[in-house]
């Protein structure tokens, strides 16, 4: 059973005259429905016709209170992330010396115990916020300013910003690479090369960066452009061996991943490749500055315009998915490829066209990096942004909007963890077990139901791929 | 063992899945369950295997009450169940299979493979079942599957197995053996349920009939009673079994099918040199045993499978090399045998099912944009026209019942400009209501002029619909007959007697379908 968007409940009439407050005295045939499906999945009969069932008509609230209630995907991903909040707080307390000292002593001194422990958990998460949202010293320092004028012009204005700036900078990839495992996903592919995509992209859009002299404007976009289409030249190949061969996408993007960084340590290993003329190390010349994605707010801010095509990529995703004829053969080929193929669609060229806009988004995640925030390519550019692309898109349930929001999540959790580690001692490596953790629990949805006591709902999106593997 | 059940209610939120029945199953007896799709068939015998709880009612064996809180009990307490969907491991033998849960182990500890392999012998010589305990699943045809099945309820010495629409994914004969077992079973104590909505099959096989409607017993009867009799009371109306139609009136020939020749996957010929022609206001039927060679010409017919050579051509036009998308265009209306499968998109809405193959052109799109609204309203008009029982259009197609499921199928390819109709098992599945609807609206069909091609493995099906009998066996026509041909003409023609001299023993078909050869590969068994 999937969802295609969240807000609606199923079955709701887009002219649903909304009673409003009588909510729980209405009967619920969709959540009857629903529950009949989850007790006998397989049976077309349990799930009776009934023409005289009240029509579905049910308030927003109500199903904000189901929601709740039964436990449906959206508040199984939130509850998810708090209790790996609970999660990492617990590990990170009772993994420092001064804690489990404090522990050793918990009948001479339980208060102190618990208070080292709560000091320790807390303390962590408090530069995390500081460091990827809001930190308040920085108001403070602003408002000791003289006047409007200097506060500004000397950076504490921006310095107010400069998290949620850091946020969004470290979210940008991460949108765009979760947008290439996420789209192919809806077309029931499983895209796992998010690595080699990415650094097809930073190639050409760094050697497009200092290889070339254009114009202002027109540089930015060339290399933009260019790290599209080095993505999106993998994912083809990739689409093309599947539609050709059969060969299974998985296989072929996790090799092409191991091909593509070798490639890159090869490309910069000999100055007549990319290594840069004076260096070295294994980094190319720095890009031109007209290819530099440009600043929002200012140079005191780190934040680009890779935000802003992050942002324009999951719009145009979704509208893609939902609004064209493209999408609708996309979504048909991800959940019954047969029906799709009797019904006309051609099923091979929508997987090569899928590989191809996916591995292109993460190609552009690839130049927003090496054009937003690197301006060269060195042999570990590529980071772990392949496999944090696949639990955005987990954490996001494989749907547009929700890869931002992991994105932005993930990216605050990154942007924070120096604060965090400079401060308070808690090693970055936090940052990942949060990750982990958070994705452990949105693939078993029944674990966060049997913590919080929720009734099973419709499973959906994100176990059904994991606990239905590749193939099905 | 006694079996009663006594006020059994369940309830799904507002909805009554099953109003206060009883039951009875005497020991040794053939207890028939006949019940539209939806009437609460499946979601009782649920109950009682454990899989839910009744809200009411009580569960007697011999006499006492018991609860299953699982279907462990349930088996622990002697009911075994065959479910629809068979519950097997395709790559593990049948041993295998049958020991998987209550697996034994010699002194050292390891798999007592031999001993299962020796239960299973001993099970399937007693009860005649003819299982190869070695053979792996997959290789096996469906029926001698169901028997596997079968033989593992008996292992966990089940006194009573419910059968839940057995015969839907059987061929006749399959199902002769089936009832044959059944028998057998029957002789040795053994109770069975038998749900089904085919009166027939209920007829023949059982010793007392049970009708639910709406989740309600409606009546019980015994096995003489007539076919009106249990459909009028299974529907709640009368009903017609037989379509009343006129005579046809053939026209220009629109379909031309010569010498096509279809392989599988492997290579196999599965389709070998058939040649026909179906007329505008025609219904031709094909009919024969199912795996030789129906699917494959359904999906030659419709640019699925390659065609080595030969011929297909819509009125004149040839279509041979034509994509799906291009013979849809031209005319082609496809039904599809596994509705499931290749006919709807079961997490899609209604109403996307119903654009599936126009999606992409006016009024349902332009450009590149989808026409949402368009969507909608085809799908609120296609839902009135054909009665599709749904609460609304954008509920996912997979939660209704298989007859509006097909309902959905026929709106969209009739729904849209054609010439030609081919329907693969049009009905499977489906109980009488939606069967006569299904008939009724394939017969609208040919007297607006459009040439039907019906492919049905059902011979009543056949001798209702069809002006032209065509009957295929192993990839090729043995005979065309007019719809009076007596049906032991038809069954010598199925089992591959021909106009010709031509005619191998009758019978081996059944003989090659009862034979679990592993690898000898029953023709579409297994798909």
């Amino acid at each position: 059973m999937s969802e295609q968007t969240p807000e609606p409940p199923p079955g709701s009439s887009p002219a649903d005259p909304d009673p409003g407050g009588q909510g729980p005295v209405v009967p619920e045939p969709a959540a009857a429905l629903a529950e009949v499906a989850a007790s006998s999945p397989e049976n077309p009969e349990a799930l009776p016709e009934n023409p005289e069932a009240p029509v579905d008509r049910y308030s927003r609230g109500r199903f904000l209170l189901t929601a709740v209630v039964e436990g449906n995907s959206f508040t199984v991903t939130i509850l998810a992330i708090v209790t790996a909040l609970v999660v990492g707080g617990l590990l990170n307390a009772f993994t420092n010396t001064t804690v489990l000292h404090a522990w050793g002593n918990l009948f001479s001194a339980p208060g102190n115990a618990f208070a080292q422990a709560w000091d320790t958990a807390a303390g962590a998460y408090v530069e995390l916020f500081e460091g990827s949202i809001f930190n308040p010293h920085t108001v403070a320092a602003l408002f000791q300013q003289a006047s409007i004028g200097t506060a500004i012009h000397d950076g504490y204005l921006s310095a107010v910003f400069s998290p949620l700036s850091e946020t969004c900078v470290q979210a940008t990839p991460l949108i765009l690479a979760g947008l290439a495992v996420a789209l192919p996903y809806q077309a029931g592919m499983f895209n796992i090369g998010g690595q080699s995509q990415f650094i097809g992209g930073a190639i050409v859009a760094t050697y497009l960066g200092y290889g070339v002299n254009l114009p202002v404007v027109i540089h930015v976009v060339v290399c933009v452009l260019g790290g599209f289409v080095g993505g999106a030249a993998i994912g083809w190949l990739v689409g093309e061996l599947k539609a050709r061969t059969g060969a299974h996408e998985v296989i072929v993007t996790i090799m092409l991943n191991y091909v593509m960084q070798y490639f890159l340590a090869y490309l910069l290993s000999y100055h007549y490749l990319m290594q840069g003329p004076s260096s070295t190390n294994q980094i190319t010349a720095n890009i031109a500055g007209n290819a530099h994605l440009p600043l929002l707010f200012g140079s005191n801010l780190r934040i680009n315009a890779g935000f802003l095509i992050a942002l324009a990529c999951a719009a145009g995703i979704w509208w893609l998915l939902n609004r064209t004829t493209t999408g609708f053969e996309f979504r048909a080929i991800g959940k019954n490829p047969s029906a799709a193929r009797v019904a006309g669609i051609n099923v091979e060229r929508n997987w090569v066209l899928v590989m191809l806009i996916a591995a292109g988004l993460a190609g552009l995640a690839g130049s927003a990096v090496v054009q937003g925030t690197d301006f060269s390519l060195n042999f570990q550019s590529y980071g772990t942004y392949g496999i944090d692309a696949i639990t955005v898109a987990l954490l996001g349930r494989g749907r547009p909007a929700g890869v931002v929001f992991a994105g932005l999540l993930f990216g605050a959790l990154h942007a924070g963890a120096p604060l965090m580690q400079a401060v308070t001692g808690t090693p970055v490596d936090m940052v990942e077990v949060l990750q982990a953790v958070i994705v452990l629990f949105v693939a078993a949805p029944p674990l966060i139901r049997a913590i919080f006591r929720l009734r099973a709902a419709r499973a959906g999106g994100v176990s059904l791929v994991l606990s239905k593997g590749w193939n099905s | 063992m006694e079996l009663e059940l006594k006020g059994i209610t369940k309830r799904f939120g507002s909805l009554v899945a099953n109003d206060r029945i009883d039951l009875a199953v005497a020991p040794g007896q053939v207890h028939a369950m006949l019940g539209e799709n939806g009437a609460g068939k499946t979601t009782l015998m649920n109950v009682l295997y454990g899989l839910l709880q009744p809200d009411d009612g009580e569960i007697l064996l011999d006499g006492k009450a018991v609860r299953f809180h699982s279907p462990r009990d349930a088996i622990a307490a002697g009911i075994g169940m065959v479910h629809q969907h068979f519950m097997l491991v395709p790559v593990f033998t049948v041993a295998e299979n049958v020991t998987l849960g209550i697996e034994e182990t010699n002194r050292s500890g390891l798999l007592d493979r031999r001993k299962a392999r020796r239960d299973v012998g001993e099970l399937s010589r007693r009860y005649g079942l003819e299982i190869d305990p070695d053979a792996l699943v997959e290789d096996l045809p469906v029926g001698i599957q169901q028997r596997v099945e079968i033989v593992k309820a008996l292992v966990r010495q089940a006194t009573v197995l419910i059968l839940d629409e057995p015969t839907a994914v059987l061929t006749p004969a399959e199902t002769d053996d089936l009832f044959r077992i059944i028998k057998q079973l029957k002789d040795g104590g053994t109770s069975v349920v038998f749900i089904s909505h085919k009166l027939k099959e209920v007829q023949t096989i059982a010793d007392t009939i049970t009708v639910l409607r709406r989740g309600a017993v409606v009546g019980e009867r015994p096995p003489t009673a007539t076919e009106d009799e249990l459909a009028s009371l299974m529907v709640g109306r009368n009903v017609q079994l037989r379509v009343s139609k006129e005579q046809a009136k053939p026209g220009e020939v629109v379909l031309d099918v010569s010498g096509l020749t279809v392989a599988d996957q492997t290579g196999r010929v599965r389709v070998n040199g058939l040649s026909f022609q179906v007329r505008a206001g025609e219904i031709l039927g094909v009919a024969g045993v199912q795996g030789n060679g129906q699917t494959e010409l359904c999906e030659a017919l419709m640019g699925l499978r390659p065609a080595a050579s030969g011929h297909v051509r819509l009125d004149g036009h040839d279509l041979t090399h034509a994509t799906p998308a291009q013979r849809l265009r031209a005319g082609l209306a496809y039904v599809p045998e596994d509705r499931q499968e290749d006919g709807l998109i079961s997490d899609f809405s209604v109403a996307d099912n119903m654009v599936l193959d126009q999606f992409d052109r006016p009024p349902f799109a332009s450009g590149i944009n989808l026409n949402l609204g368009a969507i909608a309203s085809n799908a609120a008009e296609l839902v009135r026209e054909f009665d599709v029982r749904t609460t609304s259009a954008q509920v996912p197609v997979g939660t209704l019942s298989g007859g509006n499921q097909q309902k959905v199928i026929l709106a969209r390819e009739l729904g849209r400009e054609h010439k030609v109709l081919v329907a693969s098992q049009p009905t499977r599945g489906l109980d009488v209501g939606s069967i006569e609807f299904v008939h009724r609206r394939i017969v609208e069909q040919r007297d607006h002029g459009v040439a039907v091609l019906i492919v049905s493995a059902e011979l009543d099906e056949i001798y209702a619909l069809a002006d032209r009998i065509a009957v295929m066996y192993e990839g090729k026509i043995t005979g065309f007959r007019p719809p009076t041909v007596p049906a032991e003409e038809l069954g010598l023609l199925m089992a591959g007697g021909s106009d010709e001299v031509y005619s191998p023993a009758p019978g081996q078909q059944e003989t090659e379908i009862a034979t679990p050869t592993p690898g000898a590969g029953t023709p579409g068994a297994g798909q």
